[in-house]
């Protein structure tokens, strides 16, 4: 982690007509820091994570991202090509359902390589080598890459769609719930693949959960989100295990132990 | 521009190829829009002509928007004169137009066209008309319009490789034969309506002016004189057209694309130019092939599989026969050969 924050959001707000979307946000996320935004749902979680990823544009406040070459730039003033070039290379959007993250009619090794033929490889034999090396990452056997992904389970469905964000080697991921749905010991797995990619990339991750458990295991850092507000931040670890609001104390004390 | 058609008056009159003259400057602004910019898509107001969708309603608006009284026309189906679209569509501008008609290629000042480009070599002076039913090259691949229009802006064509690569993937070469992506003056991916993609060189560098029309899409689109357009491909994969392993069976011509006639129940076949006009020429001029009749006049077509009732004079025509070719880029063919 250097000092320099990769992404920073400054008061962010987001209305949905009278309701209340998101309000008064700040954070800052750091190169190779996994940032949890937890909260129950309708508390603003997913609108903060599409106003943070440009795909909502904000009513007030604004997102900046230190671009490659060192410099912060307010995401609003990128113009749509160099958003989308951003989008599809120095960041990922692992989604929960991996449908809509999915070209769904197109095979496993053309889901991984449309990244890659999206900035500009146009040599067949190194966008497959290069998919066959990104499905063992995420522990496909190489003989399913000419699979389309409908005939995948859940949990392999998920793995490609993380394979398909990573290909470009981002500096950014942002994943909304993305083990939500799965059952319990593919979960287990999945975080797991997640919590060594990111430790052996250096990625930094916002991760959206209901799930403290998930956000224990995977997050240095968290935000606790009610009714469209930050009620609380700091330290995983500190605020699960000693929480200072009376909400993010309730969240905490729901959780089932097994 | 109006002018009563010759001959007897009929009951009906028409102005001059049949569309009111506003809506003719209203598409010649597109066609210029469209020359302006190679490839780009113009959206038009595409009127309902007398035809159904899928018949060259938009191939026909663009033809009557350029066509002068001066004009030779000639049009073609399949790389055939004489077939139900090419001969319904050159009555229609005879008798809405009083226009002189040609199925000599030479001859035709416009030529409009449905799934071929003629193999006689255009000039500066010709007009070349495609009819298009999908004008969309990424249709099939992003179903959203906005987005679609985006990616064209942005020229993000990343997906239109994926595309590909999935041909690759599934047929271990590119296996779309047909309809085949060119990427037009380095700038727009476009669609070359559905000619076999052993056309799609033809298109690189024509001198002949060559105009899209998509009736039911409404869109137009144009290739200037003189303009680079390269099939895409992958460079361990490059774009290669389909290869014959036979010259046709009645002008003995090498190179250029064949039509798979059947002749009978027992698996009898012949492979004939898909071009008419240019295998009669090649015939006039001597030339036979192995199933050919030698003598001067052309001998007959052996079918009529494209549908326009020749006389048949070829013995062996099976009930089969009065079906449509099948064309080497749209289906299984035993004369394709691929690398």
């Amino acid at each position: 982690m250097t000092d320099q924050p990769l992404l920073v959001a400054e008061g962010l707000s987001k209305n949905y007509g009278a309701r209340i979307g998101c309000r008064d946000v700040c954070l800052a996320v750091h190169p190779g820091e996994v940032l949890a935004v937890v909260g129950e749902s309708g508390s603003g979680k997913s609108t903060l994570l599409g106003l943070l990823s440009t795909e909502l544009t904000p009513d007030a406040g604004r997102v900046s991202y230190r671009m490659r070459d060192g410099r912060l730039a307010d995401l609003s003033t990128l113009g749509p090509a160099e958003r989308r070039l951003l989008m599809r290379t120095d960041w990922g959007f692992v989604r929960q359902s991996p449908e809509a993250g999915l070209r769904m009619a197109v095979s496993a090794g053309g889901n991984v390589g449309e990244r890659l033929m999206a900035v500009g490889w146009r040599h067949y034999g190194d966008i497959r080598a290069e998919a066959l090396d990104w499905l063992a990452r995420v522990e496909i056997a190489a003989d399913r890459i000419d699979d389309d992904p409908r005939a995948f389970s859940g949990g392999m469905r998920q793995r490609l769609q993380i394979a398909r964000n990573l290909v470009t080697r981002p500096r950014l991921v942002f994943m909304d719930e993305p083990t939500g749905g799965l059952d319990v010991s593919v979960q287990a797995r999945l975080l797991d693949l997640v919590r060594s990619l990111v430790a052996e990339l250096g990625l930094a991750v916002v991760i959206v959960t209901h799930d403290l458990a998930v956000a224990r295991l995977l997050s240095h850092r968290m935000v606790v989100m009610r009714h469209g507000r930050v009620i609380e931040t700091g330290l995983t670890d500190q605020v699960l295990d000693d929480p200072r609001e009376a909400y993010t104390q309730l969240l905490v004390s729901s959780v089932l132990a097994a | 521009m109006s002018a009563a058609p010759t001959g007897a008056m009929p009951a009906i009159t028409y102005n001059f190829a049949y569309l009111d003259e506003q809506t003719k400057r209203m598409i010649r602004r597109a066609i210029l829009k469209a020359i302006a910019i190679p490839g780009y898509q113009v959206p038009f107001a595409a009127r309902e002509m007398p035809m159904p969708y899928g018949w060259g309603t938009g191939g026909v608006q663009v033809t009557a928007a350029v066509l002068g009284p001066d004009d030779v026309l000639k049009v073609i189906d399949q790389g055939a004169d004489d077939t139900t679209n090419a001969v319904a569509i050159r009555g229609f501008f005879e008798k809405t137009a009083g226009v002189a008609t040609t199925t000599a290629t030479r001859e035709a000042t416009i030529i409009q066209t449905r799934h071929r480009i003629p193999e006689t070599a255009l000039s500066e002076e010709q007009i070349l008309v495609y009819q298009v039913p999908i004008p969309e090259p990424l249709r099939f691949l992003e179903p959203r319009e906005t987005e679609t229009r985006a990616l064209h802006a942005l020229a993000e064509y990343g997906l239109m490789h994926v595309k590909l690569y999935e041909d690759i993937a599934r047929h271990g070469h590119i296996a779309t034969t047909y309809a085949y992506p060119v990427e037009v003056a380095g700038r727009y991916v476009m669609d070359p309506s559905p000619i076999p993609k052993f056309d799609n060189p033809k298109m690189d560098d024509c001198p002949a002016l060559q105009l899209f029309g998509a009736g039911r899409e409404k869109r137009i689109y144009a290739i200037p004189p003189y303009t680079s357009v390269r099939s895409l491909d992958f460079d361990d994969h490059p774009f290669r057209v389909q290869r014959f392993d036979k010259p046709c069976a009645l002008c003995g011509a090498e190179g250029v694309y064949l039509d798979e006639v059947i002749l009978d129940d027992r698996g009898g076949r012949m492979f004939v130019c898909s071009d008419t006009d240019h295998c009669e020429g090649r015939q006039a001029e001597g030339h036979v092939g192995e199933m050919g009749v030698a003598g001067g006049s052309p001998s007959p077509r052996p079918s009529s599989p494209r549908g326009e009732g020749v006389a048949g004079g070829t013995p062996h025509l099976s009930p089969r026969g009065g079906g449509r070719p099948v064309g080497a880029g749209e289906g299984a063919s035993g004369a394709e050969k691929l690398p």
